[in-house]
């Protein structure tokens, strides 16, 4: 391993109606945050499938953060909680896959809140870069299936 | 020799189910008899793997393959069964998405060998462990390699068509052996490469009799230690039960039964990855807005990772655990 600090790659979920308006609002404000992390907005956390973020992370992504309105403060009422209790059920499928679940994230963030947003981001960059590279199924991220195989004996 | 069609079958990583559900077929084996030479079937006929290599390309017809691709013996007889064959069908879960020989991707080879070989149930105080090759005075005897994970047939091979269910249902098996004799005869066209044969496109559900209302869970139960409704969806009555994101084709027997759907015939249609539309639907009917709450309500489901992914870990965008692609974990040798 060379001296160079590790850049974790992150996948953000954001919701049109908040978090998205959070994170442009981070932006006309000038607000500086760590470039690792790549926004994709979603109508709406509850649109958040976990394909995507099994997707992200076998295709290179180190973390994942999800991102929606406050709880109650749903454009589509109650659509949010949706995406918490998937969330809830991601990191314990995560876990007996034996993964960090502290690699996906549930941030929830109104249209007001770009400084929040901004130091979440910040935050959850540092904490995948001490849990290091997840460098799924060891190719680099480009999405081949797993693990060629082996030919060397195993010790007896 | 006849100069009927030729048929082959073949068993990897599996457990011999298949084998036992195309017998299951009953009189309707006399069919494939009749109108195919049976060239090689290891578990019905004698046959050595010479005897197909020595065979012209594409010469057998139909080849159905079962069992997922463990070893490097595996992987040779499916690159050899597709170089001979002109149509090559994943047969069963474990070709296709890697059924329960596919759960040992949670594990590396090491914690696999640990458990098999080091366990209170085994004797083996000297800690010996197999040799993939090993020198006797008459020369090297070899075994096949076991890969650090379990792969699904068309991760190694091009296959052409896919029967899912573990075991394919035999009244399915019938009617795919009935569809591929007519296409003999002329009667019938076979359907477009990559096609789900011998299984319906919607799910589990659609085939369920039980009754539906609208789904509110607050606690998931286990099947065995409560009274369950003999009417109602089991899903209803928080027994987490698979059939709705399981593909159709089996008339929906374990709910039928009174037992849970586990999921052995597969994402339904147009589902990428089939755990994570199970979370999804599981995650729509619990009737908790609080963190706390659905915590514990969770706790319902002890083993997620088992639950989503019994049949399909090696066919879902995952694969595998950390410990079997990272290829650590376990004592190795002591």
């Amino acid at each position: 391993m060379n001296n160079e600090q590790f850049e974790p790659t992150i996948i953000g979920f954001t919701c049109n109606w908040c978090s998205y308006r959070a994170a442009d609002l981070a932006g006309t404000a000038r607000m500086k945050y760590p470039p690792n992390i790549r926004l994709i907005r979603l109508m709406c956390s509850g649109r958040l499938d976990p394909t995507f973020v099994f997707k992200a992370l076998t295709g290179g992504a180190d973390g994942v953060m999800i991102t929606g309105c406050h709880p109650g403060e749903c454009h589509y009422l109650e659509q949010n909680y949706k995406a918490l209790r998937r969330f809830h059920l991601i990191r314990r499928t995560l876990k007996g896959l034996g993964v960090e679940p502290e690699r996906v994230k549930l941030v929830w963030a109104s249209a007001a809140e770009g400084v929040k947003f901004t130091n979440e981001v910040k935050n959850f960059v540092e904490e995948i870069r001490a849990l290091g590279p997840l460098n799924w199924g060891g190719v680099g991220g480009n999405g081949h299936p797993i693990a060629a195989p082996i030919t060397e004996e195993v010790p007896a | 020799m006849s100069d009927k069609p030729k048929f082959a079958m073949y068993w990897a990583a599996s457990c011999g189910g298949c084998e036992i559900a195309v017998l299951n077929i009953h009189e309707k084996i006399l069919d494939v008899d009749a109108n195919f030479d049976v060239v090689f079937w290891p578990v019905a006929m004698d046959a050595k793997y010479k005897d197909v290599e020595a065979m012209e390309d594409g010469s057998i017809l139909l080849t159905l393959f079962n069992g997922g691709i463990r070893n490097d013996e595996n992987e040779h007889i499916a690159k050899l069964l597709r170089r001979k064959s002109k149509i090559l069908v994943a047969f069963g879960s474990c070709a296709n998405e890697g059924c329960i020989p596919g759960l040992a991707n949670l594990s590396s080879t090491n914690e696999i060998f640990d458990t098999y070989y080091e366990t209170v149930s085994t004797d083996n105080p000297a800690h010996i462990r197999p040799q993939y090759r090993y020198q006797m005075p008459e020369g090297e005897i070899q075994i096949p390699v076991m890969y650090p994970v379990l792969k699904t047939l068309d991760q190694v091979v091009d296959v052409d068509y896919y029967m899912p269910g573990c075991p394919p249902e035999s009244h399915q098996i019938a009617a795919v052996i009935d569809l591929v004799v007519q296409v003999l005869q002329g009667k019938a066209e076979l359907p477009p490469k990559g096609t789900v044969i011998g299984a319906g496109g919607s799910t589990v559900c659609d085939e369920c009799n039980r009754k539906r209302n609208v789904k509110t869970i607050t606690s998931f139960k286990r099947i065995f230690g409560q009274p369950i409704d003999p009417e109602l969806c089991l899903l209803e009555q928080g027994i987490p039960c698979n059939g709705i994101a399981t593909r159709s084709g089996c008339n929906a027997r374990c709910p039928t039964a009174g037992a849970q759907c586990i999921g052995c015939y597969g994402p339904a249609e147009g589902v990428v990855d089939y755990g994570a539309r199970l979370i999804t639907g599981f995650a729509s009917v619990i009737e908790s807005k609080d963190p706390d709450q659905i915590d514990a309500i969770l706790d319902g489901i002890p083993d997620p990772t088992g639950q989503f992914y019994r049949f399909n870990l090696a066919g879902s965008l995952l694969k595998a655990g950390k410990p079997a692609w990272k290829r650590n974990g376990g004592n190795g040798n002591k």
